[in-house]
């Protein structure tokens, strides 16, 4: 990108709530059912029906809130916006304008050199989801899907504080970390969850004006997110330095053909109208109920993190990858419930569990290996029943479900460590006469030798032989 | 059996003079011989039924408040498996699949439903004339108009078709056809009766009440309907009350207050029944004050601001995407939308969206909506300070007798003037009712009593006492029909 060119970069994120029904109707949420199953009267906003709010909603939306230090109001109010689709069943949308229930606040984001910036939101505020237009299989017609309309979203909105597609995507995945935390979304992005509308506008360095800004809409990825904005940014200098201007518009991102297309322009855009819904009562919420939120809130990401530096020891590095994503951490602490040993808890965990999770595409909940299991198989390293190299193969053996007991497993295949003094002797001796050659260095002084000696045993007991005790015993009868 | 009100008629079911299946083919038959009046929509096909159902129960000793009533349903009730028109084309394919909740409570009650009554379109009008099935006649004189909006109702219970019947009320469209007819109507306080299934006009004006010809049938059939419920969020949450209970209760003192505002320039005529109405309450040591409601004449221009801007929003769902009148071969999207709109509205209803739309546009909210809602506040202020004063509000209920047909519905400025003393009410959201007071040239009219909030009974009680010492409300139109 031309460094003659500042980004400015705002988001807006619309996180849908994981309450078990809507926001406004009793019916049901849950992802993927046959079109128009899960929407009752009050989706399809027959005449008469009225909408009541899902107290479920406010407790998620006020963590949110605490967790990112914003203001919470306290007269929470409803309004219409106006606009006609197909899939907005009423021909307005409730949504909350000039009372949303969260207001300012801030998260901090970590950039790839590790350098960290604050980015400032300006409000987050309750709103129902629409339906989706379905445009395949009508031939020519478009079919109406309102199982989505009226699940709940929190709307995050974010100020300008952005200057690049990485920062973007940090921040996107920081308000992500969080929503998954606190159980404010379950943040399936695949089943659009979490969608984010991107602002972006360029301008001169030092320029106090804005740039006109183009709106990239609903993209459901955060790659999508670094791509698309990557584009427009170089859409956009590409158009005024070649003397055009910026049109305010709304633009699609194409993954496909990694473009942005103009969706509408302003001259089309629309007066939404907004005022108060008569049919919902504004909602106060008082410091008793804050309170109480608060009280409930889960450990936050950044505390969780100082706490695995500070009272587990852990490197930073590690705090890191173990607490982004809250699947991973709560995998880590049952595994260090069961295993004792928070060090290599956290070695096995960003290791060979997520090498292992990552080829196989699997989230850490997700994993065919439990975490009581693996904290059982470090356990069993830590007092001396098995070696290492044959804990990655107990490991494999329950990834793989060939068992579904590391005790068991251990017994049945005979992978206990051989310690026993009289087993091992007869082993090495015979390795020892049966390599005098070797055996007559290392007396005279080649001690890198011990390395072959161990290894011979090893291999002659199946990795079954505890090293340091044979290291011990070899040393002692060549000495 | 059909001049008895509804309150001897549910004793004389129980003492078996007739049979709620006699009764019901009574009302059937009337309401056959009266279609010119043009009162019903929908004539109900199960009604004979459940008469004979209702005739089992009684048989069976069961008793419940409203057993084997037959009454009729304002046509902006849902009432499931029925055609459900709001008096609109738009709806006229549109068949609830669930019931309101004021249908819900009648028949829970026992009430027998003879169908659903003609209204002005989406509840928009004060004649009954801008209905897709044509107007109602007003049964005292059928070259007059009933009043709107609920005129199929309130000519219904004046022609005798049924024993009562529900109302809905956004700005007098209970209480102005209701003095029109020569028949009591009562406008709960907002809130009291749920919305839940009643069509919106009007989301913060709207409530539903009772068309009855006593104060009496009034107070019996609102036990039934006034409860909190939890599918409206903006329904009371107060215990509902038997309003029967509190009638016949001596009105000696009461405090009755008459707004110097509502006596200017009023007709000479409707100022006589006033008088006398009052002459009637102080000979029952009422206690009659000057009250002083000084924003009274911006109602008018805030209520028609308000109605409409909530009216645009609420009848945006009418789109022809999923129920209701979808045009023929839409070309495209926009298509679809206009002309189904377009056709599927009238006249009066566009007016209104088009208003609304207008005030809540960029750049216009704060003069109109904003200001409409600051009047709004001021009307409610100006009643709370009356009622500080006085216990209830004594009043004409319109500025004048029924209309001819025609002969204000050209001019939309005069047609709204009608809902002159009646719209107040609703934008403070405070409880008034309609009691026949008088005729003059030979049509009826009446006088309009507003309460404190959640006052019902005490309005109930006024106008019962009324009721023991006038008899307009027993007079009966001719059968002119």
């Amino acid at each position: 990108m031309s460094s003659q060119w500042e980004v400015v970069i705002g988001l807006e994120i619309h996180a849908q709530l994981s309450t078990r029904s809507k926001i406004f109707s009793g019916a049901s949420t849950s992802f993927g059912a046959a079109p128009n199953s899960q929407a009752c009267a009050i989706d399809l906003g027959l005449p008469g029906v009225l909408p009541v709010v899902n107290e479920a909603v406010f407790p998620k939306a006020i963590a949110f809130g605490l967790a990112v230090g914003a203001e919470i109001g306290r007269r929470s109010a409803f309004d219409r916006k106006n606009y006609f689709y197909p899939d907005l069943p009423k021909g307005y949308q409730i949504t909350q304008m000039d009372e949303p229930i969260v207001l300012g606040g801030s998260v901090d984001i970590t950039l790839k050199d590790g350098t960290t910036k604050t980015i400032r939101i300006t409000r987050a505020h309750l709103e129902e989801d629409a339906g989706k237009s379905v445009h395949e299989d009508f031939h020519g017609s478009t079919g109406i899907d309102l199982n989505r309309a009226g699940t709940p979203l929190l709307e995050i909105v974010s100020e300008p504080d952005m200057a690049s597609a990485e920062e973007a995507v940090a921040y996107a995945r920081t308000i992500h970390q969080l929503i998954t935390y606190l159980s404010v979304s379950d943040g399936d992005l695949s089943q659009g969850n979490m969608r984010c509308d991107a602002n972006v506008s360029i301008r001169r360095p030092g320029d106090s004006e804005l740039g006109t800004r183009t709106e990239i809409k609903n993209v459901n990825s955060f790659r999508f997110l670094e791509q698309a904005i990557n584009y427009e940014i170089e859409r956009q200098i590409d158009v005024i330095e070649n003397g055009g201007s910026i049109i305010q518009e709304t633009r699609l991102y194409d993954p496909d053909s990694d473009e942005t297309q103009s969706m509408r322009s302003k001259e089309t855009a629309m007066d939404y109208r907004y005022f108060p819904e008569p049919d919902l009562l504004p909602v106060v919420i008082d410091e008793a109920y804050i309170n109480a939120v608060r009280d409930a809130m889960p450990e936050l990401p950044a505390q969780k993190k100082a706490r695995y530096i500070e009272q587990l020891a852990l490197p930073e590095a590690d705090a890191v990858i173990l607490t982004g994503d809250l699947d991973l951490a709560t995998y880590f602490e049952t595994c260090l419930a069961n295993s004792g040993d928070a060090v290599q808890s956290a070695n096995w965990v960003k290791g060979e569990l997520l090498a292992n999770l990552k080829r196989a595409d699997l989230t850490a909940a997700e994993s065919p290996l439990s975490p009581e299991q693996l904290g059982t198989i470090i356990a069993r390293i830590k007092d001396g029943t098995i070696s290492g190299k044959i804990a990655k193969a107990v490991f494999t053996a329950l990834w793989e479900g060939e068992t579904d007991s590391v005790d068991t497993y251990i017994r049945d295949e005979g992978l206990e460590q051989v310690s026993d003094t009289s087993e091992l002797e007869p082993i090495i001796d015979q390795i020892i006469a049966a390599n005098p050659k070797q055996a007559e260095q290392f007396r005279s002084g080649k001690t890198k030798l011990l390395g072959f000696f161990v290894g011979q045993v090893m291999k002659q007991t199946g990795g079954k032989a505890n090293p340091k005790q044979v290291n011990d015993l070899v040393v002692a009868k060549l000495s | 059996m059909l001049e008895r009100t509804l309150a001897e008629q549910r004793q004389d079911l129980r003492a078996g003079e007739y049979s709620c299946v006699e009764l019901t083919q009574s009302y059937l038959a009337r309401i056959e011989a009266h279609q010119a009046l043009n009162a019903f929509i929908t004539v109900s096909d199960i009604a004979l039924e459940q008469a004979r159902a209702a005739d089992e129960q009684i048989a069976a000793g069961q008793d419940k408040p409203l057993l084997g009533i037959p009454i009729a349903h304002k046509d902006i009730f849902c009432q499931e498996s029925v055609r459900t028109t709001a008096g609109s084309r738009m709806l006229d394919n549109f068949i609830s699949p669930y019931d309101a909740t004021v249908v819900a409570r009648l028949n829970a009650a026992g009430a027998i439903s003879l169908g659903k009554t003609n209204m002005d379109e989406f509840a928009m009008g004060s004649s009954n004339e801008s209905s897709y099935y044509g107007p109602v006649r007003n049964p005292w004189n059928t070259d007059c108009v009933p009043g709107g909006s609920s005129g199929g109702s309130a000519a219904a219970v004046a022609a005798g078709l049924c024993s009562a019947a529900t109302g809905t009320d956004t700005g007098g469209s209970i209480r102005q056809p209701a003095a029109f007819c020569g028949i009591t109507g009562i406008k709960p306080t907002y809130g009291r009766v749920s919305r839940w299934g009643m069509i919106a006009y009007a989301s913060s004006l709207d409530q539903a009440g009772p068309m009855a010809r006593t104060a009496e049938d009034c107070a019996i059939l609102l036990s039934e309907m006034a409860a909190h419920d939890p599918r409206d969020s903006t329904s009371a949450t107060r215990a509902a009350e038997d309003y029967t209970a509190g009638l016949g209760k001596p009105v000696s003192g009461l405090k009755i207050g008459i707004c110097t505002e509502h006596m200017q320039g009023l007709d000479d005529a409707v100022r006589k029944i006033v008088d006398d109405s009052l002459a009637e309450l102080t000979a029952q040591d009422c206690e009659i004050r000057e009250i002083s409601l000084p924003n009274a004449h911006l109602a008018i221009p805030a209520y028609y601001i308000i109605a409409p801007a909530e009216c645009s929003a609420n009848l945006s769902r009418y789109d022809g995407v999923r129920f209701g009148y979808r045009c023929e071969n839409p070309a495209d999207l926009d298509d679809l939308y206009q002309r189904s709109r377009s056709e599927g509205f009238g006249d009066e209803v566009k007016s209104r969206i088009m208003v609304g739309a207008f005030a809540l546009s960029a750049g216009y909210y704060d003069a109109y909506y904003r200001k409409a809602q600051q009047i709004r506040r001021l009307i409610k202020n100006d009643y709370i300070a009356a009622f500080d004063d006085v216990d209830l509000i004594l009043g004409p209920t319109t500025p004048g007798t029924a209309f001819r047909l025609g002969e204000v519905s050209q001019d939309k400025t005069a047609m709204y003037l009608q809902d002159i003393y009646t719209i107040s009410a609703n934008l403070a959201g405070l409880p008034a009712i309609s009691v026949p007071a008088g005729f003059v040239d030979g049509m009826p009219i009446g006088i309009q009593l507003t309460g404190g909030y959640f006052e019902e009974a005490q309005l109930l009680n006024v106008a019962h006492q009324f009721q023991q010492v006038t008899s307009w409300h027993q007079r009966r139109p001719g059968d002119a029909a």
